[in-house]
């Protein structure tokens, strides 16, 4: 609230409510922004969470390997 | 220079170089963006035209620029692999491949929407979104003939085949739908007049294409990672690097 | 190689393979009577689907003509390499002493006259059944004859890239339909402008330079796609 008071000396809109209509366009502006951000949100946070589950699983298999021999998996 | 590309194709350098910049590059895009997105949304003022509905412009646009980029940095990616050899050129590519077909159909999407308010109708073949479905299929075909290969080097070739005669052809067939559009426009309006932009509004387009070629480099940059950590799960540097964390 | 095969001069070799190919499309007449039939009969389609009105159809007729024969042109393409690499000849081409896309040439200049090249000079005659006008038809036959050299080239580059995939002719036509939209906007436009009365000669000298275009640069892609192919 008191960002988007101190802001709407520079916000083009009077308030959130006005924000958020759009003068009626407000659906297919929120509605364009939230098909953007999802899919690039969801891009991004893909590859992130496999390779933090790559890294686990060698390091699970190292585990493994070290309680039968260890130190053998490095080369 | 040539050193630090021949750096690059070394896998565990390329890590570790990757990580240091993805270390910054991540939130520095997440900040553009959301500054960019809030400039546009909150502070431009609207179109005199459009209204409100132009504010698509700051998610379209930088989509649609990028996605056409993509390409180019892929099918280069794919060059390099064929001439040079370079198993890192392979990576870069399929790593661009997916980033580039969900950028384009974003562009797509968007521009849809955007159609509603401005001309009544979800759908408008005018040359900007009929250029950007074609780009579409081309990325498609890449993604769809890459899984249809058995073997994945044969495969990454192929990709790099294709994506090349795709690059060659993208010029031309952005010019061809250029004057197809041209020819068959209604006589009244132009849909996709090129009035010129107030600064004020032209700032935030700027700052958010900005913020997307930095969400692709970063996204690209992420999928190589995981791609490395995986096909490289046995190799001795990747195995230390897991240990010393 | 126990025999001293003397090498044959690349115009030779472009013409062996030529003749090879052109014999083997020739000796079955149904085989190139087939694409012209479905031609034939989608064409016969469009009026059944969008209603008999003589003056709709023929403003339609460009279209319509130019998106069967790019339809055709993907049929007869996916069979392109398909029995050279299931017995084993395109192998053999690839080790061949001669430059793979010279030999390629060869045989797509032997596909493109028993498919193309037939398609581009019976066409006037579909176009007589959707209305074009007169003046539209000698258009329609040159735009087809420059334009069905792109097509089929193209669509030979698609075959190459898939013919190791099983059932890759679907995926195929996936491939290559987004390449061939130039081509078919000009043509559809050369015939469109004819018709109306305007000048053509631009889109057909379009049409032209994409056809040298594609015989300069697309028999490198088909070659290297052909290899690519073989190592799978």
């Amino acid at each position: 609230m008191a960002t988007a008071a101190g802001a709407k000396g520079l916000m083009y809109f009077d308030s959130l409510t006005a924000l958020w209509h759009m003068d009626g366009h407000g659906f297919y502006v929120w509605l364009a922004y939230a098909l953007t951000f999802l899919p690039v949100a969801v891009m991004v946070w893909l590859p992130v969470r496999r390779q933090r589950e790559h890294w686990r699983w060698i390091a699970a298999e190292q585990r493994r390997a070290d309680s039968v021999q260890p130190g053998v998996t490095d080369k | 220079m040539w050193t630090f590309i021949h750096k690059m194709g070394s896998p565990p350098w390329f890590f570790r170089f990757s990580g240091t910049v993805v270390k910054w590059l991540l939130p520095l895009t997440l900040v553009l963006l959301a500054v960019g997105a809030a400039w546009g949304l909150l502070v431009a003022p609207p179109d005199f035209r459009q209204g409100n509905s132009y504010r698509i412009i700051y998610i379209h646009v930088p989509a649609a620029v990028v996605a056409l980029a993509g390409y180019y940095v892929m099918a280069f990616a794919g060059a390099v692999s064929l001439i040079w050899r370079i198993k890192m050129a392979d990576v870069t590519m399929r790593a661009a491949a997916p980033v580039g077909a969900v950028l384009t159909a974003v562009a797509l999407v968007t521009g849809a929407i955007w159609g509603k308010p401005t001309w009544g109708t979800w759908w408008v073949w005018d040359a900007r979104i009929t250029s950007m479905l074609i780009l579409l299929f081309l990325y498609l075909g890449v993604v769809a003939l890459f899984e249809a290969y058995e073997n994945k080097t044969a495969a990454a070739r192929a990709c790099a085949v294709l994506s090349l005669v795709g690059t060659v052809n993208i010029p031309i067939i952005y010019k061809s739908v250029d004057w197809w559009y041209s020819l068959h426009q209604p006589a009244s309006i132009k849909f996709t007049g090129e009035s010129a932009i107030d600064s004020s509004m032209l700032y935030p387009l700027l700052l958010m294409i900005a913020a997307f070629y930095c969400l692709f480099a970063v996204t690209v940059l992420l999928n190589m990672r995981a791609e490395l950590v995986w096909s490289h799960r046995e190799s001795g540097w990747l195995q230390q690097l897991v240990r010393k964390a | 190689m126990s025999a001293d095969v003397p090498l044959l001069s690349l115009r030779a070799a472009f013409a062996r393979q030529f003749l090879r190919h052109f014999k083997a499309l020739m000796s079955s007449p149904a085989d190139m009577a087939n694409p012209l039939l479905f031609f034939f009969m989608v064409v016969t389609l469009f009026p059944l689907g969008l209603g008999p009105d003589p003056e709709r159809l023929s403003t339609m007729a460009p279209g319509i003509l130019w998106v069967v024969a790019l339809l055709s042109s993907l049929m007869v393409s996916s069979k392109l390499f398909a029995s050279d690499y299931e017995d084993g000849s395109l192998e053999q081409l690839a080790i061949a002493p001669y430059p793979l896309s010279v030999l390629v040439l060869g045989e797509v200049t032997a596909h493109w006259l028993a498919t193309g090249f037939l398609l581009a000079v019976v066409s006037p005659l579909f176009g007589v059944m959707l209305g074009l006008p007169q003046h539209g038809l000698g258009v329609l036959c040159y735009s087809l004859l420059l334009g069905t050299v792109c097509l089929t080239l193209i669509g030979a580059m698609g075959s190459a890239l898939t013919v190791s995939i099983r059932r890759g002719g679907l995926l195929m036509s996936l491939l290559i339909i987004p390449l061939n939209v130039p081509v078919l906007i000009f043509g559809t436009t050369a015939v469109s402008e004819a018709i109306i009365g305007g000048n053509p000669s631009t889109w057909l000298a379009l049409l032209g330079g994409l056809a040298m275009g594609s015989l300069a640069l697309v028999p490198l892609a088909i070659s290297a796609a052909l290899r690519v192919s073989l190592d799978n």
